[in-house]
C-alpha cells in the first residue's frame, strides 16, 4: 500500500501542476511563444517527433557512451591507484583539475583540437562524468574492512583474489553512488558541449534542436526538447537507483549507506 | 602435560614491541602454547593482548625477541583468527563466508560443499547457509565466524575477545560450544579476554597481563579436566580460581598505576 502511494504521489503532483499550468496560460491569454501550454508542447512533440526522436537517440548515445567510458576509465584508474599510492598521489590532482574546470570553458578548446564533433562531445561528457566515479571508487576501495584485509593476508590471498573477493565488493556501494551522480552529469556534459559546439545537421542531439528552435522562436518545440531531456535525466536516475537496489538488496546497510548519501 | 622434549607449537621469547609512535606496547613477553592446549591472555584494555595475537598470526613483527609460530613457516593454513567482531563479508552468504579460506586455497564451490555444510551443521547453522550476515543475530554471526576459522582444520586458533560484544546468556552458550569444538578438533587456542569467569571456564592456563608496557605478571594453571560442564561454573573451585585471578589482575593494575 505504501509503495503504491510512493509511486502515485509524484505522478498526481505532476498532473496537478500541468493542469494548473494549462488553465493558467489559457486564462491569462499568454501567447505560445512566451509560455506554451502543456497541450501545445505535447502537440509540438508529436508534430516534430521524427527530428526530435533522432536527436534524442543521438543525445542518448553520447550520454551513455560517455558514461560507459567514465565507468571503465574510473574503475581502471581507481584500481591502479589502490595498488599504487604513489601513482594516486601523482595523478589524482590531474583528475581534480579536470573536475573543477568548468566544461563550458574547456569545450571550445576541445572542439578545436578534436576533429570529429561526435568525439569532442563524447570527450566533454566524459570529463564531467568521470570524476564522481573515480573519486567514489577510490574511496570505496580504501574503505575495505581492516580485519578482513588481515584475514586475507593471513590466508595469503593473491592481489587478484584480494581485489576480486574483497576490495571490489566493498567498493560496490560507493561505485554505485558515484554512478547515480555521473549518470546525470554525463547528460549535462553532453548537452552543454553541444550547446557550445552549436552543431547543426543530421548527427546532432537535443541541444541543437533547442538552439535551432530558439533562433526561430519556436518556444513549444524548445519545451518539447527540454521535456525529453528531463525525462532522460529522470529515467537515468531511476535506472541506477533500481540497479543499486538489485545489487545491494540483500546487503541492507549498504543500501542505507548510499541512500543517505554518506558516501557523497 | 607437555612432554619435556616436545617443542611448543607457539613460542614467544623475550618479545618487545615498540610502535612507530614510540609507545612501548610489549616488554619482554615470553610465552608458549602446546599443541591442543587452551591458553588465555587476561588483562585490561591496552595491555597489548591483541598485539601478541597479531604477532603469532604473522600480521605484526616484534621489535626485539623471537616469535616461533606456524603462521611464520610455510604452513599456510595452520593458523586461524577470530576477531572481536564477526568480520564476515556482508555481501556474501553464510556459505560463501565459511567457504572463503578454502576458496583462497583454490578449492571450488563444488569441492568445498560437503565440508562447508558439515561444518555449518556442527555449529547449528545448516539452515542458514544461504542467509546473509545482516539477517543473523550477533551470536549466530560469531558462530559463522568461528566456523570459517575452523574450516581449514588449523593447528592454532587465535581469538581476540570474540564474545565481548555479546550478552551474557549468548556468551555462556558460546563458551560451552567453543570448548566442545576445540576439544573435538584438539586445536591449540590462544584466547584473549578481559572477562575473568570466561578465562577460568575455558582455559588450561591463564596469563595475566598488565598494561603500559604489556607484561605477563602472573600465570595460573586451571587443573580441571575437560569436558567442563556448566556445573563447574557454580563450583567452589571455580570461584577460587576467579578470586585468584581477580587478585592478580588488581595487582597488575596497581603496578601499572605506580609505574605511571
Amino acid at each position: 500500500m505504501k509503495r503504491l502511494t510512493d509511486v502515485m504521489l509524484p505522478i498526481v503532483t505532476l498532473f496537478l501542476f500541468a493542469t494548473l499550468w494549462e488553465f493558467g496560460v489559457r486564462w491569462a491569454n499568454i501567447p505560445a511563444y512566451t509560455l506554451p501550454a502543456p497541450s501545445v508542447i505535447l502537440h509540438s512533440l508529436i508534430v516534430n517527433w521524427t527530428s526530435l526522436a533522432a536527436s534524442w537517440w543521438f543525445t542518448l548515445q553520447i550520454t551513455f557512451g560517455a558514461l560507459l567510458l567514465a565507468c571503465s576509465g574510473g574503475i581502471l584508474i581507481a584500481s591502479v591507484f589502490s595498488l599504487s599510492p604513489a601513482l594516486e598521489r601523482a595523478f589524482f590532482p590531474i583528475a581534480v583539475v579536470l573536475q573543477v574546470t568548468p566544461i563550458v570553458a574547456v569545450a571550445p578548446l576541445i572542439l578545436i583540437y578534436v576533429d570529429s564533433t561526435t568525439a569532442a562531445l563524447l570527450l566533454c561528457a566524459w570529463i564531467v562524468a568521470f570524476f564522481p566515479i573515480l573519486s567514489n571508487t577510490v574511496t570505496g576501495l580504501r574503505m575495505t574492512d581492516r580485519n578482513l584485509m588481515d584475514l586475507f593476508r593471513l590466508y595469503r590471498a593473491s592481489p587478484w583474489q584480494r581485489l576480486k573477493l574483497l576490495r571490489a565488493p566493498s567498493a560496490l556501494p560507493y561505485f554505485l553512488a558515484g554512478l547515480k551522480i555521473s549518470g546525470g552529469l554525463s547528460l549535462i556534459g553532453a548537452v552543454t558541449a553541444e550547446m557550445v559546439a552549436g552543431a547543426a545537421g543530421r548527427e546532432t542531439g537535443l541541444a541543437s534542436r533547442i538552439l535551432e528552435a530558439s533562433f526561430r522562436t519556436e518556444t513549444p518545440k524548445m519545451f518539447a526538447a527540454l521535456a525529453l531531456l528531463v525525462l532522460t535525466g529522470v529515467l537515468i536516475f531511476m535506472l541506477f537507483t533500481a540497479l543499486s537496489r538489485v545489487l545491494l538488496a540483500h546487503w541492507h546497510d549498504a543500501e542505507q549507506l548510499t541512500d543517505t548519501g554518506r558516501t557523497l | 602435560m607437555r612432554h619435556a622434549t616436545a617443542k611448543p607449537l607457539v613460542e614467544l621469547s623475550e618479545v618487545s614491541k615498540r610502535f612507530k609512535s614510540g609507545t612501548l606496547a610489549l616488554s619482554d613477553i615470553s610465552l608458549s602454547v602446546d599443541a591442543g592446549e587452551f591458553v588465555t591472555l587476561l588483562g585490561p584494555s591496552g595491555c597489548g593482548k591483541s598485539t601478541v595475537l597479531r604477532m603469532v598470526a604473522g600480521l605484526d613483527s616484534p621489535s626485539a625477541g623471537s616469535v616461533h609460530a606456524p603462521a611464520l613457516t610455510t604452513d599456510k593454513d595452520s593458523t586461524a583468527f577470530v576477531f572481536q567482531e564477526a568480520t564476515l563479508m556482508p555481501w556474501a552468504s553464510v556459505f560463501d563466508n565459511v567457504w572463503l579460506p578454502l576458496r583462497l586455497q583454490g578449492l571450488s564451490q563444488r569441492e568445498s560443499k560437503s565440508r562447508v555444510f558439515a561444518a555449518l551443521k556442527s555449529v547449528g547453522l545448516e539452515d542458514f547457509a544461504s542467509s546473509f550476515p545482516s539477517q543473523l543475530s550477533g551470536g549466530m554471526r560469531m558462530r559463522a565466524s568461528i566456523t570459517r576459522a575452523l574450516i581449514t582444520d588449523p593447528k592454532i586458533l587465535l581469538m581476540d575477545e570474540p564474545f565481548g560484544a555479546l550478552d551474557d546468556f549468548t556468551r555462556q552458550k558460546l563458551n560451552d560450544d567453543l570448548l566442545r569444538w576445540q576439544q573435538e578438533r584438539a586445536v591449540a587456542t590462544l584466547f584473549v579476554t578481559h572477562n575473568i569467569a570466561e578465562a577460568v571456564f575455558l582455559s588450561q592456563r591463564v596469563l595475566v597481563m598488565q598494561a603500559r608496557p604489556g607484561k605477563i605478571m602472573h600465570t595460573l594453571r586451571i587443573n580441571e579436566p575437560y569436558p567442563r560442564t556448566p556445573a563447574f561454573r557454580t563450583s567452589m573451585t571455580f570461584l577460587n580460581y576467579c578470586r585468584e585471578l581477580s587478585v592478580a589482575l588488581e595487582r597488575a593494575m596497581l603496578t601499572e598505576t605506580s609505574a605511571q
